[in-house]
């Protein structure tokens, strides 16, 4: 296990190289539009393009980024984005923490609120509970976000006027204005998320209600209630804690359409900016940085699975053994 | 209950002891009484049995025949575009249609805005009510009224050649419609913002407001002619007699191009199309390229797939690999470089496509893939290959037909995916698949978006549209991929 855990370590250190290579030489192939400026940043501007290498052979360029990425973290300059040829870690900073506000309150609410009606819609298989919460379930996985996000704005934004129709300016997280704005982002954000959480619950969890070792617990004399808090309840989470911790691995992601609808400056807004805009070094960081999260996600992902059934094996022969 | 010795005593049982049981009756199998059931008869009839999946299947159809048949049978085509009538409101038949589907709209104006719209005939379906309002301090006299988003584009001029001023001429007097009106006499036009403006045809004072007479009503600052009968000129001459300018009354002059009266069902987008027969089309494109790309994933899929989850391996370990990079590039990326680098040249939907293509045939892969680990370690395959099946024996006969099922409801499942993720880039305007003849339901959507406060309807019908096709297209889905799980079989009874 500890080598197939290394194995994977390793084998996502070399994706991600590969990744970074292959969107390097993509992205510099393209023309980039900002040469030169006019004014007394042209002097400062053609520095920078030297000390990048931006008029070196594309290898060298590519050796001059790597060494500035894994020594100094460093991955380029602001052309037409954020502050005249201020660094790229620095202005995505500062996109983070919108993104991470709606984001965590998203989970806050996602995550329960899946779990409680996914158990609820398990246990009462079949009833109009279920049926109730399978309607919900199969309109908000199959309905795209932004038709739910639109309505939102239009009804409780516009028609109500109960919440501003855009997120509010300013770094003031804490105060009630930016809540105020953030409820409906937060809304269209999460009514996916529950919608997917309470299928993975129902699913997982009505499977284990029809196991044998339930019905040995119902055997045993406990009741339906404690059989399933104690027994089925605990089982089902297991398999389920994989996903949660990727929920929670993406808040920092964002989301392009909910942030690009309601004007939340994040990071998903940013990068469709970075591409209308060419500012391609802030393309290239956010490309990589969601690069990362798939990656390590997909890792706990995996992981989880071996852990948790040992059946499993990813990447054996075609005898299923492991080699 | 017989003692030991008498049981082992087999080998000396006297012969007369036996007896033919049947001496001349042929002995043959009975022949089955029922019909057989196959595979897929059986995953039809429990399909069948699923209420819920056969109405959406029924929805889906219907939403397809809508595809194929609405820019056919329309009057619209999906392709007249009339920027008369951009943002038109949904009006469900030219004659008499419910109050609530009529075009019209309630509106609250000022008073030069009131006046305006009351020059126009038919304009001003309804005064609901008048009442005053501050505005800066001052008084301002307001007006609710029940504007008909059909005939408040009013008059419009158009230069035409002598022909066809006579074959306008002959129309107006053969069905009596009015199509030329008096010209506007622009020296008497006070207000500078309704200068040419074909639908200032009465006095006002500077800043538009109407010049009433004695008896409350307005007058009309017409052109004059003394060689016409009523003493009105009814065109300009332009460009030294070559060409009539005349003013028309756009509803008339409407009726006469085209034969009928205008009446958009879903209302009109920005750029004047028909939404109805637009969506149409926008969908016909949506349903063909997810379709395809869903058939060229599967092919992709299987073949890559099979190999990848029989063989395993170095082959395997190698293609996950690839599959991994490719897969953690988020698909974003691969759209908008696959925009960058091939729109110009291949066009915006190629580029689309391959990018669906690219990104999609990892998905049915690893479907296959997962299909081929969980089958060729079971006991039957094993049994199969101790009696020495080859390889290209167990993957098709064995393992290929088990998973098949699975498989094309895996890819059935994917459309609706394609649908979606076409609908988000097209909305993101990531991808821009608008021209005259083509569209797309999400492209439909990011055109309408920036009106959404104003003129919801055209963002509304296009969502409402792909709302029920991926809801009907996800339970249809589920139910096939119940209906041809073989676990389940039986488990509904």
């Amino acid at each position: 296990m500890i080598k197939y855990i290394l194995k994977r370590i390793g084998l996502m250190i070399v994706s991600m190289f590969i990744i970074m290579t292959m969107l390097f030489v993509l992205i510099r192939l393209l023309p980039n539009p900002v040469v030169a400026v006019q004014g007394g940043m042209d002097a400062a501007l053609r520095e920078m393009r030297d000390a990048w290498g931006y008029n070196d052979p594309l290898m060298v360029q590519y050796g001059v980024f790597l060494k500035k990425v894994f020594t100094e973290f460093d991955w380029g300059f602001c052309t037409t984005m954020g502050t005249f040829l201020q660094p790229v870690t620095e202005y995505l900073i500062s996109k983070l923490p919108p993104t991470i506000y709606v984001n965590v309150f998203s989970v806050i609410f996602s995550i329960p609120l899946g779990v409680i009606f996914g158990i609820l819609a398990a246990v009462f298989k079949n009833k109009w509970q279920d049926q109730v919460i399978n309607v919900f379930i199969i309109i908000f996985i199959s309905v795209p976000s932004f038709v739910y996000a639109f309505l939102l704005q239009y009804i409780v934004g516009f028609k109500l006027g109960w919440c501003p129709l855009v997120f509010a300016s300013g770094t003031d997280y804490f105060s009630w204005p930016m809540f105020h704005s953030a409820i409906m982002p937060i809304l269209a954000l999460s009514f996916g998320t529950i919608a997917g959480n309470m299928r993975l619950v129902r699913a997982e969890l009505s499977e284990t209600l029809t196991t044998d070792y339930m019905l040995l617990a119902r055997t045993k004399g406990l009741t339906r209630g404690q059989a399933i808090s104690r027994h089925a309840l605990r089982n089902s989470m297991v398999p389920l804690m994989p996903s949660f911790l990727a929920d929670v691995l993406y808040v920092i992601a964002g989301s392009l359409i909910i942030e690009q609808i309601f004007a939340i400056p994040g990071i998903g807004k940013t990068y469709l900016q970075s591409i209308n805009q060419r500012d391609y070094s802030v393309f290239m960081a956010i490309s990589m940085f969601y690069v990362a999260i798939g990656l390590v996600a997909g890792i706990i992902f995996d992981l989880s699975y071996g852990f948790i059934d040992p059946r499993i094996r990813m990447g054996g022969g075609k005898t299923n053994e492991l080699s | 209950m017989s003692s030991p010795d008498k049981n082992t005593q087999y080998e000396s049982i006297p012969k007369e002891k036996f007896q033919f049981v049947q001496l001349d009756k042929k002995l043959h199998d009975v022949e089955f009484k029922t019909k057989p059931v196959g595979y897929f008869q059986d995953a039809m009839r429990r399909f069948a049995r699923n209420k819920g999946s056969v109405v959406c299947a029924v929805i889906l159809l219907i939403l397809i025949l809508y595809a194929i048949l609405a820019p056919m049978l329309s009057v619209y085509h999906g392709y007249i575009q009339d920027p008369y009538y951009s943002y038109a409101l949904p009006k469900f038949s030219a004659q008499n249609s419910p109050g609530f589907w009529n075009g019209c709209s309630t509106q609250d104006i000022n008073q030069q805005s009131y006046d305006y719209y009351s020059g126009i005939p038919g304009a001003v379906v309804e005064l609901k009510e008048t009442y005053e309002q501050e505005v800066a301090g001052r008084s301002q006299t307001m007006y609710k009224v029940v504007l008909d988003s059909y005939m408040k584009v009013g008059y419009v001029y158009f230069r035409l050649s002598p022909a066809e001023y006579q074959a306008a001429l002959d129309y107006q007097e053969e069905t009596g419609i009015q199509l030329l009106y008096p010209m506007i006499n622009d020296s008497l036009v006070k207000n500078p913002a309704y200068k040419s403006d074909p639908n200032a045809w009465f006095l006002t004072n500077q800043k538009g407001v109407a010049q009433r007479d004695g008896n409350g009503e307005v007058q009309n600052i017409y052109l004059t002619d003394e060689s016409s009968p009523d003493g009105f000129a009814y065109y300009r001459t332009k460009a030294d007699g070559a060409q009539y300018e005349i003013r028309t009354l756009y509803y008339n002059w409407y009726v006469y191009q085209n034969g009928h009266e205008p009446c958009f069902l879903f209302g009109a987008d920005g750029y004047g199309y028909d939404i109805f027969s637009r969506l149409g089309t926008g969908a016909r494109l949506s349903l063909t390229i997810s379709v395809a790309a869903a058939v060229l994933n599967l092919i992709l899929g299987i073949i890559i797939g099979a190999l990848e989850g029989y063989y395993g391996g170095t082959f395997d370990l190698l293609m996950e690999r690839v599959k991994d990079i490719l897969y953690e590039v988020p698909d974003v990326v691969f759209m908008i470089l696959f925009q960058m680098y091939l729109a110009k040249k291949l066009g915006s939907l190629f580029a689309l496509f391959i990018a669906f293509i690219v990104y999609g045939w990892m998905g049915t892969s690893s479907t296959v893939r997962a299909q081929f680990y969980r089958f060729k370690g079971q006991e039957y395959v094993m049994a199969a290959r101790t009696l020495g099946a080859k390889d290209s024996r167990l993957i098709f006969r064995h393992i290929l037909p088990n998973a098949a099922g699975f498989i094309i409801t895996a890819s059935v499942l994917s459309i609706p995916g394609i649908i979606f993720s076409e609908a988000t880039y097209s909305y993101l305007g990531i991808v821009n698949l608008q021209s005259s003849t083509l569209t797309s339901v999400g492209t439909m959507m990011e055109n309408g978006q920036s009106t959404l406060s104003t003129y919801p309807h055209s963002l509304f019908f296009p969502a409402a549209f792909l709302s029920i096709l991926l809801i009907c297209f996800n339970i249809f889905g589920n139910g096939l991929r119940d209906a041809f799980n073989p676990s389940l079989r039986g488990s509904e009874e």
